[in-house]
């Protein structure tokens, strides 16, 4: 990032959280750490990013830009430079993703004063792990087609219902959770809660397994679950308003609150590094022409979105301000998802092996990544959804619903 | 050599290079609408095609043109040029590309460039007539299809102190529409770079015959031509070319974005009015879809290419790697937007009446023109792979380090 527009102010942070992210570097962890926040699977792990986050939350890189008495530190635009050093420098990442780039939010838009000063400091320095309560068995695309009820019962609502898809649902305290209040109206019949998960009554945490045979989601049931009306977000029936609130923050930059973790451009290096490693039909696959155009079809594609960023924020060179915010989602993720598929193509034979084979490279990283990868394609509106959004928003064509 | 320096966060394009690219779309846009173009370029296939004579181009429009001082967008002030940053000159290219502006605009800023990358007062004579209006072309690649240093069209031999050419150049931009032509020579193994009016004797131009009905092209012959000392710009081409080769490319990717731009616009909103099976065909997913994955592709590839043109308006030395990602992205993105365009609009957009074809034909032009998408990942490869090894399986065997 070039220092010419940036303010002093801004220069000095940025020079800050350098500093401090060289001489805070955490320690290896104890275990070996997934991809994404979406992944964590075991305690461990669980306990190692908490405490990552906590010392990123209290050296002022985590909620900069949030209001103090929420718990921010109180800034302006410091939050995109301390992502972006978090991300140069190569530290983990911030396991409380949901809470920090969705229900952070969320609540800071549609919260009240007593629940800004209640929930966003937990988001931010970590302390209180979040989950997701959006999809149902009846309900992924068609989000709106919400089965979960809650039931007015004096100052309380009883909750009843089946979520599934929950990442990080094993280690959460809190859910962002959207009901039915109504059946009269499909969408204008949602109400959104904050929901106490862990240890709560009546709730029931139970894993699923990935195709990776891992676990990491899970699914919640919610069985006569009664929730007080002061973790009620927003207005009774503008459940779908404030989930779009919540789905917009997530598809799009998360530099409300931090992001943290790796960079395209690293994948990028590790898939030259493993290419020119790599012995695949008798010869190194660095030396195959298809597979060297397709690695730099690969970088090209990661430093497009790089650079598709940095023209987001130059108005006279964005024909529609959605234009581009609203590609992120799809396009982060089929690179993604083309960079590990590319990694499994470039290990050959060697891309059968699991990663307790001891002569799995990169110890077995490129196929598990690779079938990780469609968690990200499908999740937060599947790719066929975000091109109906792109479509739709931005190019003007017709609805399809 | 240049310095690095590090590009600005906002590409450098700011209020004065919007209000030069909103005046050429302006302009543009007024002069040059779709019917006009068609009635100027595409009246009929046969003078064309079966006659071989070479596209009309509106004289009076670039009279225009040449009064608002484009030619000279690249000269230094001193030789009477506004000496505009290249990413205001791609701003512009956009434009020229989206409105398929038949002219030797293009050419004539390309050569302008390799002679203010040349320097010297040969250069600097050259460039106060570009500024005043005189147009030119560059004759540098060979019947090989290659614009290398080592692959110069002609051979120069030394006659005193000036140089005698010989040989064709090959697939000469708007070459009938250029007052001068920069030429490279090899010179013993020096490369030389010299100008030449186009009525020089021993210069003759043969028109090629092209499917692009927005220029024209041709061989240029050297038969004894003589170079007088103020006419020779460079001694040291390699050096000038390797300087100004990002640019050129710059040059091309804008055409094609700009281009590939007005093919997505045309077909969403032919995808908004054709109605079939009741309902604009915009609405189905298979016609949707598509249009967004095109419209993910340009912004890629204009993302890209302003970087490129941040980066060597900065003097970086990754102007070179940035310049081939954005012409192979651009190359990419207008093939697949060309396809597309036509095929959305079915029968329609395979009419000669209707026009899609003078965008699609530009464009697949340009793509080819200076290298496609895979050339340039070629040629990213190895600078970033490393070469293929030449002793097969020995050269990286990764047991022998």
């Amino acid at each position: 990032m070039s220092s010419t527009d940036r303010s002093p102010e801004h220069r000095e942070f940025g020079e800050y959280a350098r500093r401090w992210l060289e001489e805070n570097a955490p320690p290896p962890p104890p275990e070996r750490l997934p991809i994404t926040p979406i992944e964590v699977m075991t305690v461990g792990q669980r306990d190692y990013l908490q405490a990552w986050q906590r010392k990123c939350y209290d050296a002022g890189l985590v909620g900069a830009d949030y209001p103090k008495d929420y718990g921010g530190h109180g800034n302006t635009g410091f939050q995109r430079i301390a992502n972006h050093e978090m991300n140069r420098a190569g530290v983990p990442f911030l396991i409380n993703i949901v809470g920090l780039s969705m229900a952070a939010p969320t609540i800071l838009q549609h919260g009240t004063e007593e629940q800004k000063r209640k929930f966003i400091p937990g988001c931010l320095s970590g302390e209180e792990i979040w989950c997701q309560g959006f999809s149902e068995p009846g309900a992924g695309s068609d989000l709106a087609n919400q089965r979960t009820s809650a039931v007015q019962d004096g100052e309380d609502w009883i909750v009843n219902g089946h979520k599934v898809w929950t990442s990080l649902g094993h280690f959460a305290h809190w859910m962002i959770l959207v009901t039915r209040t109504s059946k009269d109206d499909k969408y204008n019949g949602l109400t959104y809660f904050l929901c106490p998960i862990k240890g709560y009554s009546g709730v029931t945490v139970r894993p699923l397994l990935k195709i990776t045979g891992e676990t990491g989601f899970n699914e919640v049931f919610f069985e006569n679950v009664r929730i007080p009306d002061a973790y009620r977000l927003d207005a009774i029936g503008k459940g779908w308003a404030v989930a779009m609130t919540t789905l917009l923050a997530e598809r799009g930059a998360s530099e409300s609150a931090g992001s943290g973790g790796g960079d395209r451009e690293d994948s990028i290096k590790d898939l030259i590094d493993l290419a020119r490693n790599s012995w695949r039909n008798g010869i190194l696959a660095a030396d195959d022409p298809l597979t060297r155009d397709a690695i730099m079809e690969r970088l090209i594609v990661a430093e497009g979105i790089r650079q598709n960023a940095r023209r987001a924020r130059v108005a006279a060179l964005c024909d529609h301000p959605m234009r581009l915010p609203l590609q992120q989602k799809l396009t982060i993720t089929e690179s993604d998802q083309a960079i590990a598929r590319l990694g499994v193509d470039v290990s050959g034979a060697h891309s059968t092996l699991y990663k307790l084979d001891p002569r799995a490279p990169q110890a077995g990283h490129w196929p598990l990544a690779y079938l990780n990868s469609y968690g990200n394609t499908i999740a937060a509106g599947t790719n066929e959804i975000q091109r109906n959004i792109l479509g739709e928003r931005v190019l003007g064509l017709p609805k399809t619903k | 050599m240049t310095t690095t320096k590090s590009a600005p966060r906002d590409f450098g394009f700011g209020e004065d290079e919007a209000m030069l690219r909103d005046m050429a779309r302006k302009m543009l846009g007024e002069r040059l609408p779709m019917e006009r173009l068609r009635t100027l370029v595409a009246a009929a296939p046969e003078p064309v095609y079966d006659k071989g004579e070479r596209a009309p181009w509106d004289a009076q429009l670039w009279a225009e043109i040449v009064e608002l001082g484009w030619t000279g967008l690249a000269v230094s002030e001193a030789d009477g040029g506004s000496n505009i940053s290249l990413v205001g000159i791609a701003g512009i290219v956009e434009e020229v590309g989206r409105h398929a502006l038949p002219s030797p605009l293009i050419s004539t800023l390309m050569a302008s460039l390799m002679l203010r990358a040349a320097g010297g007062e040969a250069a600097s004579q050259l460039l106060k007539r570009i500024a005043g209006g005189a147009t030119a072309s560059l004759a540098i690649t060979n019947d090989r299809g290659s614009w290398e240093p080592e692959d110069a069209p002609l051979i120069a031999i030394e006659e005193a102190d000036a140089l005698v050419l010989n040989g064709t150049a090959r697939f000469v931009q708007d070459a009938f529409k250029a007052d001068i032509f920069i030429a490279s020579a090899r010179l013993g193994d020096a490369l030389v770079l010299c100008a030449m009016e186009k009525g020089a004797d021993g210069l003759s131009l043969q028109a090629d015959h092209i499917h692009d009905l927005t220029r024209d092209q041709a061989s240029v012959h050297f038969n004894g031509v003589r170079v007088a000392a103020g006419f020779i710009v460079s001694r040291d081409g390699t050096a000038v070319l390797q300087a100004v080769w990002p640019s050129l490319l710059a040059l091309v990717s804008a055409d094609l974005c700009g281009a590939s731009e007005r093919l997505l616009q045309i077909t969403v909103a032919y995808a908004n009015e054709r109605v079939q099976f009741d309902r604009p065909i915009g609405f189905f997913q298979a016609v949707k879809h598509p249009l967004v994955d095109a419209m993910v592709k340009i912004d890629r590839a204009r993302s890209l290419l302003y970087h490129a043109a941040a980066e060597i308006d900065a003097g970086s030395a990754n102007a070179e790697l940035a310049a081939r990602m954005a012409k192979s992205a651009a190359s990419d993105a207008a093939a697949f937007v060309s396809d597309r365009a036509i095929q959305l609009h079915g029968g329609i957009g395979f009419t000669w009446e209707y026009g899609l074809h003078i965008f699609f034909k530009r464009n697949l032009h340009n793509q080819a023109l200076f290298g496609d998408g895979v050339h340039h990942r070629k040629k990213l490869a190895d600078l970033l792979i490393g070469p293929v090894s030449t002793s097969p399986n020995l050269a990286r065997d990764p047991a022998a380090t």
